[in-house]
């Protein structure tokens, strides 16, 4: 089956006045119909801006690099017109943010803000177009959708609140879903609650997801591949449970690391020593040869990501160590 | 939402007992209004009749019971100078204040907000520059100069250079019309004439509160994940500012529009003196030099009552305007 998303050599820079920031910079993946792809990488490490990227949603001074190629669905997404991405998002190709306090516009009704996405890509009435975001309301488990309709966010707790937006998201049958660390903000049971209707939605419906977040762990329960991102670029690339069980990149190695568990209870943690290097300042060769523990000369020059085992990709010289 | 306007009304009528003493005891302070009214030729005889039908001779208490009593009939005293009801001196003029206050706010509004919201999501184009650089100088030009200056362009300069360039007129409210015992210019083509260079002056101040505030309110707005929310959701752009981004602008901006009216209504004496706009500003000057006690403190009265349900107003207007607002929680 072909993909649903396929990502080429994507480069979004930041042009600021400190230097180019190259936040995204070569970044390539696919998402098949149906499947779910993990984004794993610090604070700044593009996760975040690729997830932008493909909803053309990149404020100036950022902007989508010459060169760069989004296909989904076989179109297209850095040539097309503004109003053209603007019918895509929404209907197509729908986001969900990290903090559900923020994603809902504090002084409008739920209704107004469910409506007017119905609204903004088909022509309907206002009474079929509530009747679809009534069906979205009950679809994402929200109990009596016609009262909740009628609130405003402040009324919701942070987990209904992250449902109206998952709701809002599929209120067009999406053919792809950007979730922006949905659950980061929320409880740990009602995280576990959203992953779970997250996954049954993309089983049911044959929506691909990219699932954007910092925590492995969620990731490992939910995702079918997981790309790893360091410094703009994919390190590791491959299906889960490759990726967890068998990395090949060291910083996949530590971020797994230093996940605690029942085994590290009494030592020390792990960590990755050093910090994130600044995107203005981008060493050349491999951007993470200062904290890696195997770092060889040859690092000095870029790797590319390379196919190590069947489907499973990293960028390093030393995978196969 | 009763209990909440019932409790507002109340704290009103405490804060017009504090201020007719305030007032009361303040003027009775500064001298006496018979030496201010009757000629110094008059005898000490006749001056004493005088006090005596004023009821200036009694001790100040005496004086504020005797006023308190008439105005819990509804009767504030006539004015010392007029004669006439107080009450009925200030109503007779309140309108025109409270038209050309309307006008200016109605006027900066119009155009102190899209100028805002423009400046406010294109921060760096030269309209946004100039909008804001034009806004300091709206800030600061007093109000008398701007009055002036704007008579000797648009009522002397431009209609005696250019031929046919309409004449605005410089004084007075022009023709007006009664609505329900209301004179109000605003109704007639005349009235409307007058009202524009006044409305102006006044309008300019405040327009330009109106864009900073507005373009700083924007500048917060925006980044706002649900902006970036409205955006994801395919909304036009037309949409997510006059929608998303407007109706939060809006929250302080009535705050704002409700302080600016009041001062405007209470405070607009420079301007009506500049137009001679027939306004109850300057009514209260002159009452306040010649001591014209019952004038000033049924002026104050009215201000009072006024300032009161203004606030009330704002406060329901937010109340409409961001959900978050619950009356009822703060009445209790």
């Amino acid at each position: 089956m072909s993909a649903t998303l396929s990502v080429r050599n994507l480069r979004t820079h930041f042009f600021t006045k400190e230097g180019v920031a190259k936040a995204v910079d070569g970044v390539d993946f696919d998402v098949a119909p149906g499947e779910i792809l993990g984004l794993v990488g610090e604070s700044g490490s593009g996760k975040t801006v690729t997830g932008f990227s493909i909803l053309g949603l990149i404020d100036p001074p950022g902007r989508i690099v010459e060169g760069s190629s989004i296909r989904f669905n076989g179109e297209e997404l850095t040539a097309a017109s503004p109003e053209r991405l603007r019918a895509i998002r929404g209907a197509a190709i729908a986001m969900i943010f990290q903090d559900p306090m923020m994603t809902l516009n504090p002084v409008l009704r739920v209704d107004t803000q469910m409506i007017e996405t119905v609204q903004a890509h088909v022509k309907v009435s206002a009474a079929e177009a509530r009747d679809r975001a009534r069906k979205a309301l009950v679809q994402v488990g929200i109990p009596s959708p016609d009262e909740r309709l009628r609130a405003y966010p402040h009324q919701f707790s942070g987990g209904m609140r992250q449902r109206v937006a998952i709701a809002i998201a599929l209120l067009h049958k999406p053919k792809l879903i950007v979730a922006d660390e949905p659950t980061t903000a929320l409880d740990v049971t009602i995280q576990g609650q959203i992953l779970f209707e997250a996954q049954r939605l993309c089983r049911e419906s044959g929506t691909a997801m990219i699932w954007v977040t910092h925590d492995l762990a969620v990731v490992a329960g939910l995702a079918d591949r997981i790309a790893v991102m360091y410094a703009g670029r994919i390190v590791e690339l491959g299906r889960t449970a490759d990726v967890i069980e068998r990395p090949m990149h060291p910083y996949t190695k530590g971020l797994i690391g230093s996940v605690p568990s029942q085994n590290t209870r009494g030592h020390r943690l792990a960590q990755i020593p050093g910090m994130t290097p600044s995107l203005l300042r981008l060493p050349a060769g491999c951007a993470f040869k200062a904290r890696c523990p195997i770092a060889v000369d040859k690092c000095n020059e870029m790797p590319a990501l390379e196919e190590h085992r069947p489907g499973h990709w990293a960028r390093c010289w030393r995978a196969a160590a | 939402m009763i209990v909440y306007i019932v409790r507002r009304l109340m704290q009103a009528a405490l804060v017009m007992v504090v201020m007719s003493i305030l007032v009361f005891v303040g003027i009775y302070l500064i001298g006496d209004p018979v030496l201010m009214m009757i000629s110094p030729d008059a005898s000490e005889l006749e001056r004493e009749a005088v006090r005596r039908a004023l009821h200036l001779d009694l001790p100040m208490w005496r004086q504020y019971l005797l006023f308190v009593n008439d105005a819990l009939h509804g009767n504030f005293g006539r004015s010392f100078l007029a004669g006439q009801p107080a009450m009925g001196l200030i109503f007779e003029r309140f309108p025109a204040t409270l038209e050309l206050a309307f006008a200016s706010l109605v006027m900066s509004l119009a155009i102190g907000l899209p100028m805002g919201v423009y400046a406010g999501l294109r921060p760096s184009t030269p309209g946004s520059k100039a909008i804001m650089t034009g806004s300091i100088l709206g800030f600061s030009l007093p109000n008398f100069w701007v009055g002036l200056m704007l008579i000797m362009v648009f009522a002397v300069m431009l209609p005696d250079l250019i031929p046919g360039w309409p004449r605005l007129p410089a004084s007075g409210r022009g023709a007006t019309v009664d609505v329900l015992g209301v004179p109000l210019s605003f109704l007639t083509l005349d009235g409307l004439r007058h009202l524009l260079l006044p409305a102006i002056t006044l309008s300019l101040y405040k327009g330009a509160l109106i864009v900073r505030l507005a373009r700083a309110t924007a500048r917060e707005v925006l980044p706002m994940d649900y902006v970036k929310f409205a955006r994801a959701k395919g909304l036009s752009e037309r949409r997510i500012v006059g929608v998303h981004v407007l109706k939060n602008i809006m929250i302080p901006i009535a705050t704002v529009s409700g302080l600016e009216f009041g001062q405007t209504v209470a405070f607009a004496v420079v301007t009506e003196t500049v137009f001679s706009w027939p306004g109850v500003g300057k009514l209260l000057i002159d009452s306040i030099l010649l001591l014209d006690r019952p004038v000033v403190v049924a002026y104050l009265v009215i201000i009072v009552f006024f300032f009161v349900v203004l606030n009330l107003v704002v406060d329901l207007l937010y109340s409409v305007l961001d959900p978050r607002v619950r009356l009822e929680s703060r009445a209790t």
